[in-house]
């Protein structure tokens, strides 16, 4: 491309021309993520020869890790209704944090009815059970809604239009639930079964943080297999790959779009639940910061694929929980994880330098 | 399309033409003060009322979003000033030298940037002779007390307590506060983990904005000059929902304290989550005024049990028969809402009456029956406030615009938060003064 442009302009000198030829934006990446990489690996290595007191201990680590699995494992699936949308629709549904909040807030009322009842500490498996299928049932209407009302009569339009659009559904989302359920904070209940620790393999992990992992893990793989070996999903995967030749093989393109829609409002309807189990709240703004960070999760991880939104939000959650600490310290900043973003972003343009298409970029995975 | 267009702009011409020239002819008469005063010379002039026009003031409040309430009361608490500038409350409006008073209502979102826009609608009114505001430190920080001090305009606070605002070299000359400066919480927390519960290890988290960065930061010198060691501290964001791996990070130093002084989602978020880890489980909890919600104690669950939070003390309040038996019937009364919870309607309230005292003594009142206020001198007579018994004690201004003087922070531990129970007794409290926290702590 760039010879060609320079061959095109007549009258050229020919010094000119080695000049342009030279890679100076590809050595300015290499510098750039050399120098990052460096830094990363001379703070780990000074964090981690720090003086006994000054230092962390091993137990300080193993909690890093836990937190941030457990966090990652909470933009995993946020991420994945990112991931399935793009891969089908090339479209980023920046509405989907609210998507999420919808399915937290809508299970928030059956907890609380729950918590004064004693249901919840009675029986916290039956009750748990039906707070997810209260929040999967809403998060996916909304999803579904969504997908019908805001960009469908909009999917054959330029590129950008659905991308406002979508930004305006997420605050019309947002707004509306302010209006339905107030400004405040609301506290939501946590079963007694999951107060305190479980002892996994001698180290001890929170109630919540297992359980966080353990949904999260299943989801993951209930929806590979169902994209990988059911009908349904096979349609997606096709749809995803052409949707005019999808088409023309008998798939119902415009029902397989809200499937994808569906399915992306159940996990994040999952996954509201967890955060809010995990925090304690819910309130009408709480899906944006965990949007954002599902969104940069599913870019680091390869947005279009399952396997990359997965480990994306896993990356993510144990790079904010780990990073600030391993990297920084040893530099003797001060407050550490007030430079959290920084961290985490210097890493995705590192990552990002080397594979444009994230970890598992499109050119490895097969979308969806 | 094209002609009315092209007519608009003639029109647009003609108008501004006639008020350019309608403010020329106004300019001469401003420049004719009498009694001493020339306002053609005098730095930033003088604000002229005509005979039958009101004094303006201005509140400039958070009106919207999760602190609306703290600024809506002291609207309120502007409006029952200006009420019983006639020696009652009932309803009907009082004078200040036989002119109404005028009190625009301006939000400022408790951000620079609602600070920022209000202030400047504000300052562009040149009848315009005070602002009573602003809510948050952030919303007045370098942006209202900057934009409003450039045109001469008096901005007093009933809430703000950024020690920033009053600092040397910070302070803008017309700014003031009836509110206390968070020196004098941050040292009274300080002193009570170290003398009272025997703490000699603390670690502070505190969100970005100045508020809270000042306030930690004032708490950890006021510690380590009693000869206690900070441990660490880490910088969040107030959007943030988990603390683990902060937290995680701090309890390597196993501080006895945590100190957060936030707003209500970070407060109840980093008690539920410190509790949780048996490096917290019991370590002493502290908050601060910021987290004086039933949201922060919601959020924070069965964890909020033992958990302290500072603030001025309400509970000095009742002792004022005027403030029991008049003030608050009336607010009750004009608003339909119970202030027995909040004390910034008192704070303004204050506020409003030493600028009142400081106008009476600058105003000259011109024969035809108008007003002339020398900007300059109304703001020397403000700072020289000496003595005057407000509803929230002695008020004397400093030159530096404190003018809360001798402030009684209070040291609430939950479930005993007023804002849970309104009769809640405060477990320790402490008067003091900004010169003395200077004195001894240099802080």
């Amino acid at each position: 491309m760039t010879r060609a442009a320079t061959e095109g302009l007549s009258g050229e000198g020919v010094g000119l021309r080695r000049v342009e030829r030279f890679p100076i934006r590809r050595v300015l990446l290499v510098l750039v993520s050399v120098i990052t990489a460096l830094f990363v690996v001379i703070g780990s290595w000074k964090t981690l020869t720090l003086p006994a007191g000054r230092g962390y201990s091993a137990g300080a680590w193993r909690d890093f890790l836990v937190l941030g699995v457990a966090q990652g494992a909470v933009f995993a699936l946020i991420a994945l209704g990112y991931s399935l949308v793009y891969g089908i629709l090339r479209m980023i549904n920046f509405a989907h944090g609210e998507v999420f909040m919808m399915g937290a807030y809508a299970s928030y009322f059956f907890a609380a009815a729950y918590g004064r009842s004693g249901f919840l500490d009675r029986s916290p498996a039956l009750a748990l059970l039906i707070l997810f299928a209260v929040a999967i049932v809403v998060s996916s209407s909304v999803a579904v809604l969504l997908e019908r009302v805001a960009y469908r009569p909009l999917r054959r339009a330029p590129r950008l239009v659905p991308l406002i659009t979508a930004i305006g559904a997420s605050l019309f989302l947002q707004h509306a639930a302010l209006g339905l359920f107030g400004a405040q904070t609301q506290g939501y209940p946590r079963p007694d079964a999951l107060k305190g620790s479980w002892s996994i393999l001698g180290v001890p992990v929170g109630r919540v943080s297992a359980l966080v992992v353990l949904v999260s893990a299943a989801m993951v793989l209930i929806l590979s297999y169902f994209v990988r070996s059911t009908k349904l999903g096979k349609s997606m995967r096709a749809a995803a790959e052409d949707q005019e030749i999808a088409s023309l093989m008998g798939i119902n393109v415009d029902r397989v779009i809200m499937l994808t829609f569906a399915v992306g409002g159940v996990l994040a309807g999952v996954a509201g639940v967890l955060f809010a189990l995990r925090f304690q709240f819910v309130h009408y703004s709480m899906g944006f910061a965990p949007g954002i960070a599902a969104f940069t999760a599913a870019v680091l991880g390869g947005i279009g694929s399952i396997a990359g939104a997965a480990l994306g939000g896993l990356a993510l959650g144990v790079l904010q929980s780990i990073g600030p600490a391993l990297f920084l310290s040893g530099f003797n900043v001060p407050s550490p994880f007030q430079l959290k973003d920084v961290v985490t972003f210097s890493v995705l343009v590192l990552v990002l330098i080397f594979r444009p298409g994230g970890i598992l970029g499109r050119e490895e995975v097969q979308k969806l | 399309m094209r002609e009315p267009r092209w007519l608009a702009r003639v029109a647009l011409v003609a108008v501004l033409a006639l008020v350019g020239a309608a403010c020329a002819e106004e300019a001469p008469p401003g420049g004719g003060g009498q009694q001493g005063v020339d306002c053609a010379t005098v730095e930033f002039g003088c604000v002229e009322v005509g005979a039958d026009e009101p004094i303006k003031i201005a509140a400039l409040q958070t009106l919207t979003g999760d602190a609306a309430a703290l600024g809506q009361d002291q609207v309120y608490g502007l409006r029952l000033a200006i009420d019983y500038l006639d020696g009652s409350f009932d309803g009907t409006p009082g004078q200040i030298l036989g002119h109404d008073v005028e009190l625009v209502e301006e939000d400022e979102q408790c951000t620079a940037e609602g600070g920022q826009a209000g202030a400047t609608r504000l300052a562009a009114d040149p009848k315009l002779v005070a602002v009573f505001g602003t809510t948050c430190s952030s919303a007045a920080l370098g942006v209202a007390d900057t934009i409003l001090g450039e045109q001469g305009i008096l901005l007093i606070s009933g809430s703000n307590t950024n020690p920033n605002l009053t600092a040397e070299g910070v302070h803008n000359p017309f700014y003031a506060r009836t509110a206390h400066n968070d020196k004098i919480q941050g040292a009274v927390v300080a002193e009570f983990v170290y003398n009272e519960l025997g703490a000699r290890k603390a670690a502070t988290i505190n969100d970005e904005s100045p508020y809270a960065d000042a306030l930690a930061a004032v708490f950890r010198a006021v510690f380590e000059a009693l000869g206690g060691e900070i441990t660490g501290f880490e910088k969040v964001q107030s959007t943030d929902t988990e603390f683990g791996p902060v937290l995680t990070r701090l309890a390597e130093g196993r501080p006895d304290v945590l100190y957060y002084p936030d707003f209500p989602q970070v407060c109840g978020l980093v008690t539920a989550q410190a509790r949780d880890m048996p490096a917290f489980a019991d370590a002493i909890l502290v908050g601060s005024d910021g987290c004086a919600s039933k949201d922060a104690l919601d959020l924070a669950g069965d964890a909020a049990e033992g958990w302290y939070r500072s603030g001025p003390d309400t509970t000095g309040f009742q002792g004022g028969d005027f403030y029991q038996n008049e003030f608050l019937p009336a607010y009750l009364d004009q608003f339909g809402v119970d202030a027995a919870l909040s004390v910034f309607h008192a704070h303004i309230y204050d506020a409003f009456n030493i600028w009142k005292e400081a106008l009476e003594k600058v105003a000259i009142e011109n024969d035809d029956g108008s007003l002339t206020i020398p900007r300059m001198a109304l703001r020397d007579a403000l700072f020289q406030t000496s003595g005057y018994q407000g509803l929230t004690g002695t008020i004397t201004c400093t030159e530096l615009g404190d003018c809360a003087t001798d402030v009684v922070i209070a040291i609430f531990q939950a479930p005993g938060w007023p804002e849970l129970d309104p009769k809640a007794e405060p477990v320790y409290t402490d008067t003091k003064s900004l010169q003395e926290v200077a004195e001894q702590y240099g802080v």
